[in-house]
């Protein structure tokens, strides 16, 4: 499903290279649903963030956000209740997974963003707003190929989408 | 213009010729999946189709939480193994190791090949002159229904590593100098490909550790282009390959240049990749566990080269030493050589072939307050077990040396 492109919520502000076991321990991973997964998100750096997050609020990082496993359970853990994660950059891994699954990830920079500030991501324009600083944040736009992913609203989708215009092609040329 | 082998790769995959930057479609020669990441493939896979799009090409096994450490787990193994029966897929279940170890081991992997796996030190497969890369569960799905992925073409960087190791030097200490000097996030969305007199000398086993540990320099892949010696490892295995894959003269990419001649065992500090010193900075430090094992440190080789400190030795009082052999290939070589021998003799525990602690969701776990040294390739925190524990990254041979003076020591003043 396809989530919404417009998002407002406060800032979880971490630093640089917040690796994945850090968004979920290596003891949950057994856990295969988003709503399990997300009880125990940061829960060794950030014990009080899975107990006092807010859907839309907006985890903050810098450099190399995501480092580490390539565990899907990590966006997973966010996804439920993060709006977007934004960070000066992301690792590979966690980044094409947060892709796939949906979870708004977005390179910008976040140095000036302080915890507990009220931000605005407008995914389809494109636009950050730090409303507390009342300040603007340029976002590095996305390849074409990769929004194409994001507004199929994941990897899934976008594979499906293109499976059915395939055969939708495909039938045309056959009644040609 | 020249291509590297990251672009020769992709363009083969790819079915028409690419540059680093492109993103490309290309076709998938090996999947890979495990017990932790399985499950939620296998999920996205049936969202899409019934089956998966080649049952030769598909290889599962479990070695993350082996033997089922927990209900939780046990229902994924069994969930597993359903699907591999009905899929016709090969599952080598709880029986054969690790699985960065026994897809090597096993001759799956061919030099040229475009390999995926649902873990990120997937990319240890570079050390035969694949193209591996660890991806997400999403991802995996996708690639299990369609054989295809979509994927950026990676720029390479060439770690040139010239000069000779000297004594008790090794692989684990080139990559975690390496990684000391470009910082977790230096080789990011790259290729990183090794080369030079120090590569060249090395074993495959040595290569799988350099390969191994690209990843946390933020690295796609590791790649180490074939050679004779990967051409007789794979020949053991009676598998063929394309031994003459590697990047032209003029092809675009950074060069970095190292000497290993000048190199000496090194130790990542907790609780990042890149904190690392020479031992002999961090010498005489407590340590509470020893952990020799993992896809990065669990090989033979890794065995014998601790071995060689231990033999005749005793774990120091108030340490606890655990070792992990990478696959049950591995544990009966060092059954029948001896070398099991000289770890119960000295007071380590020997464990089944599995990741044991190196993810602290299975057992070895560390309590509050307590230092662990492990061969193994993460230091986070929490990674190994409490948050509030610290770990240590090193060789097998500074492990074992540690291990008998029961603090952090040098293994080439044993």
């Amino acid at each position: 499903m396809a989530r919404s492109k417009d998002i407002t919520g406060r800032v979880w502000k971490f630093g640089d290279n917040v690796d994945t076991d850090a968004i979920i321990p290596g003891k949950y991973l057994v856990l295969n649903s988003s709503t399990d997964l997300a009880k125990h998100a940061f829960e060794n750096v950030r014990p009080n963030f899975s107990s006092q997050v807010v859907k839309g609020d907006i985890v903050v990082g810098g450099e190399n956000f995501g480092c580490g496993s390539s565990r899907e359970h990590a966006p997973l853990a966010l996804k439920d209740n993060v709006g977007a994660v934004l960070a000066r950059s992301f690792a590979r891994i966690f980044f094409r997974n947060a892709i796939d699954i949906g979870l708004p990830v977005v390179e910008c920079d976040t140095t000036e963003i302080e915890d507990g500030d009220i931000i605005h991501v407008d995914l389809k324009r494109g636009k950050i707003f730090n409303k507390t600083q009342n300040k603007e944040i340029p976002m590095t736009p996305f390849p074409q190929f990769i929004k194409n992913i994001i507004d199929a609203g994941g990897l899934v989708q976008y594979v499906k989408n293109n499976a059915q215009l395939e055969s939708q092609e495909l039938r045309e040329l056959e009644t040609d | 213009m020249g291509q590297t082998i990251a672009e020769k790769i992709f363009s083969n995959s790819a079915g028409r010729v690419v540059t680093a930057g492109e993103f490309v479609e290309a076709a998938i020669d090996v999947a890979m999946i495990h017990d932790i990441t399985g499950p939620l493939a296998v999920k996205t896979l049936h969202e899409i189709t019934d089956h998966v799009w080649d049952r030769t090409k598909v290889i599962m096994l479990f070695d993350h939480q082996v033997p089922a450490d927990s209900i939780d787990a046990a229902v994924n193994h069994i969930e597993l193994r359903k699907f591999a029966k009905r899929e016709g897929i090969l599952n080598y279940d709880v029986q054969e190791g690790v699985c960065h170890q026994v897809m090597i081991e096993k001759g799956h992997v061919l030099p040229g090949e475009l390999v995926i796996g649902a873990d990120s030190h997937t990319c240890t497969y570079g050390a035969v002159g694949a193209f591996a890369t660890g991806v997400g569960s999403t991802d995996m799905g996708v690639a299990l229904a369609s054989g295809r992925l979509w994927f950026k073409v990676p720029d390479t960087i060439a770690f040139d590593i010239e000069g000779k190791l000297s004594r008790r030097v090794y692989a684990k200490d080139v990559i975690l100098t390496i990684i000391g000097d470009v910082s977790v996030n230096g080789a990011t969305y790259k290729a990183c490909e090794f080369g030079g007199e120090a590569v060249a000398h090395m074993d495959i086993a040595s290569r799988m550790t350099l390969c191994n540990m690209a990843i946390e320099m933020g690295g796609k892949t590791g790649i180490v282009a074939p050679d004779k010696v990967t051409a007789s490892f794979l020949e053991e295995r009676s598998v063929d390959g394309d031994f003459t894959l590697r990047s032209d003269e003029d092809a675009t990419k950074v060069l970095r240049r190292y000497n290993a001649s000048d190199m000496v065992p090194v130790i990542a500090k907790p609780h990042q990749v890149d904190n690392v010193v020479p031992v002999t900075d961090v010498e005489g430090y407590h340590i509470d566990q020893v952990f020799i094992g993992s896809c990065t440190n669990g090989r033979y080789e890794d065995l014998k080269a601790a071995a060689e400190l231990l033999k005749g030795e005793t774990v120091a009082q108030g340490v606890r030493m655990i070792v992990i052999p990478a696959s049950r290939t591995v544990f009966q070589r060092a059954l029948k050589t001896g070398l099991i021998d000289i770890f119960t003799d000295s007071g380590a525990l020997v464990e089944a072939p599995c990741c044991g602690p190196c993810m602290g969701g299975s057992f070895g776990i560390l309590g509050p307050g307590e230092i662990g040294l492990s061969t193994s390739n993460r230091n986070f925190v929490g990674r190994q077990g409490s948050p509030m524990a610290a770990v240590y990254l090193c060789s097998p041979a500074t492990a074992a040396a540690s291990a008998i003076y029961g603090v952090i020591a040098d293994p080439r003043t044993h």
